[in-house]
């Protein structure tokens, strides 16, 4: 059976993981309604604006099948996806699922001068508007590091990055591939 | 360390990605900004005075005083964008020293230069600028905008010229797309744009930076129609905080905006609205005091 990789499809750069998720023999799924979340395998938290994310899954009654699936089936989150993700958000504080133990920063690096592109473990990525991770439980696997914060990190099922995988053309990222291995 | 690199193309155009999807609104304080960000908008355009009240009160519209770009940053923590001149480097050199994270090479302000559009390779921030036509659109991403919008008619919350330019934008799209290779030099030369982004959207078969839409959204419907014609995020000027009331009119297009392709979602948002502002006629309007045609 081909799997279904979800990406969750409010707002934000989606369409941009398809050929990730198509490269793995894997299906895309756009996740915009409730019902979406039945039929995907793993999920996609993408990049965006997570303030907005969230302002629509409250206004579309969505929390509480998300947080029910959320606990079912392996999960990335990217950048606001990430910080959806975490336990805690600073700067400003803000809601998040709690789905793995870490405190995020929002706007970590500063403005859209301080985007920037580095290598994470080899394959090119982009830091825009980023997140930091300012703390980590100890039950968080470091799966990567850049100036001095973990940047991808991993607890069970669930992996999050700071930065975007997605934007690189060489598909699949490290990122996608770790995903898929989980389902 | 490895190697890091700022102000790229690639950083400038993966910004844009991020807002797909979203409402990007005008507000000239910082109260209206927070009204913005608590509605959901994905990115603010702090600017002096919106487009409506511009064309009211006439005079030569510039770039915000700083003081009030600052206040707006401090007051959120979504993406502030500001607008300068068309062809006014000096504005946008001051718009990248306050640390805006896109600036709006605008026909809605007075034009500076009436012959050339800012460089904007220059910057580390990235741009995005106004287009009524494929031409336009190639021609600013030749000078390195990373995001184009399709003008309208600003200020007016008559959306007919945003239709207009996304049509005519997506008609020169699909001539390219079906044209032969061989064809394309005598095409590029009719829309007086450059051969290699021409090529580009030959192979990618859209424009190759996202291209949003703006200038007369005045409904979440407007909204929704802008979206359907092939708009990836709406800029909303004077349609929100010139409408009745403004939390509840940015909140329906937001919602509008995420479910453009379901019209049960986009009815449900357009229920129990205040009156949207009164609309301008395209053609009462003063061939001089048209916005759209600003730009070459």
């Amino acid at each position: 059976m081909t799997k279904v990789i979800g990406i969750l499809a409010l707002q934000g750069a989606i369409e941009v993981h398809k050929k990730h998720i198509e490269a793995l023999g894997a299906k895309a799924l756009y996740v915009k309604r409730e019902e979406d979340l039945d039929s995907i395998d793993a999920l996609i938290l993408p990049g965006g604006e997570s303030s907005t994310m969230l302002k629509l899954i409250n206004v579309f009654d969505m929390t509480d099948a998300i947080v029910k699936r959320l606990k079912e089936i392996p999960l990335l989150g990217i950048c606001a996806g990430c910080i959806l993700l975490a336990r805690e958000v600073k700067q400003p504080e803000q809601f998040s699922f709690n789905m793995i133990d870490i405190e995020v920063t929002r706007n970590g690096y500063g403005t859209q001068q301080d985007s920037h592109e580095a290598q994470i473990n080899g394959y090119d990525v982009t830091f825009i508007r980023a997140p930091i991770i300012s703390k980590i439980g100890e039950n968080v696997e470091i799966l990567a590091s850049h100036r001095d914060h973990p940047v991808w990190v991993k607890q069970g099922n669930v992996t999050v990055a700071t930065f975007h995988p997605e934007l690189n053309t060489q598909a699949p990222s490290p990122m996608h591939t770790q995903l898929f291995n989980l389902i | 360390m490895t190697k890091e690199n700022f102000g790229t193309y690639k950083l400038k155009t993966g910004l844009a990605e991020m807002l797909k999807g979203g409402v990007i609104m005008d507000v000239v304080t910082a109260e209206q900004a927070k009204i913005a960000q608590e509605a959901g908008a994905i990115a603010v355009m702090a600017l002096e005075r919106v487009p409506s009240d511009i064309r009211k009160e006439g005079g030569v519209a510039r770039m915000s005083p700083p003081e009030l770009i600052e206040e707006v940053k401090g007051a959120v923590s979504i993406p502030v964008m500001a607008k300068c001149r068309i062809g006014h480097f000096a504005e946008a050199q001051i718009l990248e020293e306050l640390g805006v994270d896109y600036i709006d090479e605008s026909e809605v302000l007075t034009p500076a230069d009436d012959e050339y559009h800012i460089n904007k390779h220059d910057f580390k921030t990235p741009f995005v600028c106004g287009a009524t036509n494929l031409g336009e659109a190639l021609r600013r991403i030749g000078e390195g905008a990373a995001m184009i919008r399709t003008k309208g008619e600003p200020g007016t919350g008559n959306i007919v010229e945003a239709v207009r330019h996304l049509r005519t934008v997506n008609a020169g799209i699909r001539e390219i797309v079906n044209a032969p290779y061989d064809e394309l030099m005598t095409i590029a030369k009719n829309h007086g744009a450059p051969y290699d982004v021409i090529r580009r959207v030959k192979e990618e078969g859209r424009l190759p930076v996202p291209n949003f839409s703006a200038g007369g959204i005045a409904t979440p419907a407007d909204a929704v129609l802008a979206m359907q014609l092939g708009a990836e995020a709406v800029f909303v000027g004077s349609g929100i905080f010139k409408s009745e009331n403004p939390l509840k009119f940015a909140k329906a297009i937001v919602e509008a905006v995420a479910r453009f392709d379901d019209p049960k979602a986009v009815l449900e948002a357009s229920r129990g609205l205040p009156a949207a502002m009164t609309g301008l006629e395209i053609s009462k309007i003063p061939q001089e005091e048209l916005m759209a045609p600003r730009g070459w």
